[in-house]
């Protein structure tokens, strides 16, 4: 038996970073992995991440980091294939998890919003409805956030990369802004939070500055809207306030819990 | 730790004495020249916290808080009183029960062996002042709990052996305090080093203080001080005894052991969770909830591991997460489990109640569920139904 002198680097697994209707601001996250992001580029062979490099890998991918929402007739036949071509799918962000912002739409009528906002309607071609990736091909998890949260998206790869379940916690941002030692902002400062509703994830980021959560990673695992919603009365909000509180950057995934009490 | 049967006078030492704010000063001084690190009650964010103190300028003077379930607002008191408070946002068991400690870390050697390495036992020496009577009580719970029985906690224990306690005794009570029913103050009977009693009146800003361990006796002997006398004596004790007349809330007069164990099946239940949150904020602000879960943590590589226990909460849908689900899968099981176990279970897994009447959970509910209230509407129910033909 002989000893080889070289040996063939065992092949990385291979990771696509996939943009759908969004602002780029999640992808852009894994760039903003500055300390980390040396050791992913040891760990993974980034195949397909446009935001880094024009340098375009074909499929498969053990890997696929997915932002945006599902917006145009393109994009339902373009997340098919994406999906056909990765092992394992993530979404990443409140477009590619909820619809993001521009699900206000599906409230609305379209047509009036396109002979708004742009000056020849007749060349854009759109969907009724923006939706998440989930609701056109199975996700195998989704990472919450309006953007997300960079350590998180390090977990998210980190635990890809081990074999194991990413630690995501489902709560909600009270037990984040309680563990930092935060002083409760509603109550303390009767200012409007949905901290209570909203999943964790970004370290209670607002609630240390001294503001409310605006809830831009979506309702937690459990939520009671009308438990809180005349909290927020209370501290100032007309019904239309706490309407747009609500509906901004999740607008389908707490409107679908909205009405409901505790669960 | 504390020890109660310590409390042996050292020769000469005094017991007991009257400062005045520059003994009070001069005590935050002596325990940073003893290496303690100094905790304490301050103003940030509209708020009295507990922070570490670099010197006793830093007490919240001449601060009060007005306090209502759901509700918590500082105010500017009249007099320049340290003390004339009552619980804040945070307990002592952030400092002694941490939120988030390493308990070990590995390393994956190049040649497949790993090694683990235990989390070295933390070296603080804390000094805490302004421990109140029913906190005082709490950190005696958390001493069963995390360092009695058979499995004691290292990282608890490396905080809390050794730490000195300045209890202050309660002269205002906040509308949500409730040590009175739970049988934890206003006054502080044992397990402190010093404990002091605020008195502003016409003779003065003064602390009447006690020792209450060697440590205490010989901390005491460094501070300038003068002889205890009768008045301040006679002011103390009638302010404590005073606050025990204002206490904002009450538990009813049963067994509440029994009445949780009765009324399980009770229509309350449904009554609260329609209002609860599952925010988890009342477990994180009791000074006795010491729930924690695990997370494991490795770098990119796969060749470090740490192992980490963080707070947790009943509350928290995944905390009672089996395979195939979670045990309590509804919030009304979810917030019958903390209450039951706060005043009833507590009972028999620790011989005491879990609750020491802080009213901490009142307050920094959102929604202001009030503990007290639920408990007299049980009792009410539970006569209602026995009384019913």
């Amino acid at each position: 038996m002989t000893t080889p002198t070289t040996s063939r680097p065992p092949s990385l697994p291979r990771l696509g970073v996939f943009k759908f209707a969004s602002c780029d601001g999640c992808q852009l996250t894994l760039l903003d992995c500055e300390d980390e992001l040396l050791g992913i580029a040891h760990e993974l062979d980034i195949a397909h991440f446009l935001e880094a490099s024009s340098d375009i890998g074909t499929g498969p991918y053990d890997l696929s980091l997915v932002e945006g929402s599902v917006s145009t007739p393109e994009h339902v036949e373009r997340v098919r294939r994406i999906r056909d071509q990765s092992r394992h799918l993530v979404t990443i962000g409140a477009c590619a998890t909820a619809g993001g912002v521009q699900a206000l739409r599906n409230y609305a009528n379209v047509e009036e919003y396109l002979a708004t906002v742009y000056a020849r309607p007749e060349y854009i071609e759109t969907l009724a409805t923006s939706t998440p990736i989930s609701a056109h091909v199975p996700v195998d998890f989704e990472l919450r956030g309006c953007p997300i949260d960079r350590g998180q998206l390090v977990e998210v790869i980190t635990s890809f990369l081990a074999g194991r379940k990413p630690g995501i916690p489902n709560h909600a941002v009270c037990f984040a802004c309680k563990r930092r030692g935060n002083v409760c902002v509603t109550v303390a400062h009767g200012t409007p939070c949905l901290g209570p509703v909203t999943h964790a994830g970004c370290g209670a980021l607002c609630p240390t500055y001294g503001r409310g959560c605006y809830g831009c990673f979506g309702p937690a695992a459990t939520t009671n809207l009308p438990a809180l919603v005349p909290l927020m009365h209370r501290d100032g909000m007309s019904d239309e306030d706490v309407g747009r509180f609500l509906h901004t950057f999740n607008v389908t995934a707490f409107t679908a819990v909205e009405g409901e009490g505790p669960g | 730790m504390t020890d109660p049967e310590n409390t042996v006078a050292v020769p000469g030492a005094p017991t007991e004495a009257v400062l005045d704010r520059d003994g009070l000063d001069e005590l935050v001084r002596v325990l940073v020249r003893r290496g303690r690190t100094v905790i304490g009650p301050t103003v940030r964010d509209g708020a009295i916290v507990l922070d570490e103190l670099e010197s006793a300028d830093a007490l919240p003077y001449g601060w009060g808080v007005e306090l209502e379930a759901g509700q918590y607002r500082v105010r500017r008191r009249a007099d320049q009183a340290a003390f004339a408070h009552s619980a804040g946002p945070q307990s002592w068991k952030s400092f002694l029960h941490p939120e988030r400690v390493r308990q070990w870390s590995a390393e994956r050697r190049p040649d497949g062996v790993l090694s683990v390495r235990p989390e070295a036992p933390q070296s603080v020496s804390y000094a805490f002042l302004g421990v109140r009577p029913c906190d005082l009580r709490a950190i005696r719970i958390l001493d069963r709990v995390m360092g009695g029985g058979r499995y004691r906690d290292p990282a608890y224990l490396s905080r809390r052996t050794g730490a000195f306690l300045i209890a202050v005794e309660c002269t205002e009570p906040g509308a949500t305090c409730f040590c009175v029913s739970m049988g934890t103050g206003p006054a502080a009977d044992a397990g402190f080093d010093l404990a002091l009693t605020e008195v502003v009146d016409a003779a003065g800003h003064r602390f009447l203080c006690r020792s209450g361990s060697p440590e205490g006796a010989a901390v005491l002997a460094e501070l300038p001080r003068r002889d205890a006398d009768e008045p301040t004596r006679a002011a103390a004790a009638s302010a404590v005894s005073e606050a025990a007349e204002r206490m904002g809330r009450s538990m009813p007069p049963v067994d509440l052991r029994t009445l949780m164990r009765d009324t399980l099946e009770a229509e309350r239940w449904d009554d609260v969770t329609a209002r609860c949150l599952s925010c988890g904020n009342c477990t994180m602000v009791c000074p006795t909830c010491f729930c924690t879960t695990t997370e494991d943590v490795t770098d990119l590589t796969g060749d470090h591991a740490e192992r980490w226990r963080r707070w947790d909460s009943c509350y928290d849908l995944d905390f009672s997460l089996l395979h195939g689900g979670p045990v309590r899968a509804t919030p009304r099981s979810r917030y019958r489990q903390w209450l039951t176990h706060k005043l009833g279970t507590w009972h028999d897994q620790f011989d005491s109640s879990g609750c020491v009447g802080c009213g901490r959970c009142i307050v920094w509910c959102p929604t202001g569920i009030d503990l007290t209230e639920e408990a007299h509407a049980l009792h009410q129910e539970a006569t209602r139904t026995e009384s019913a033909p």
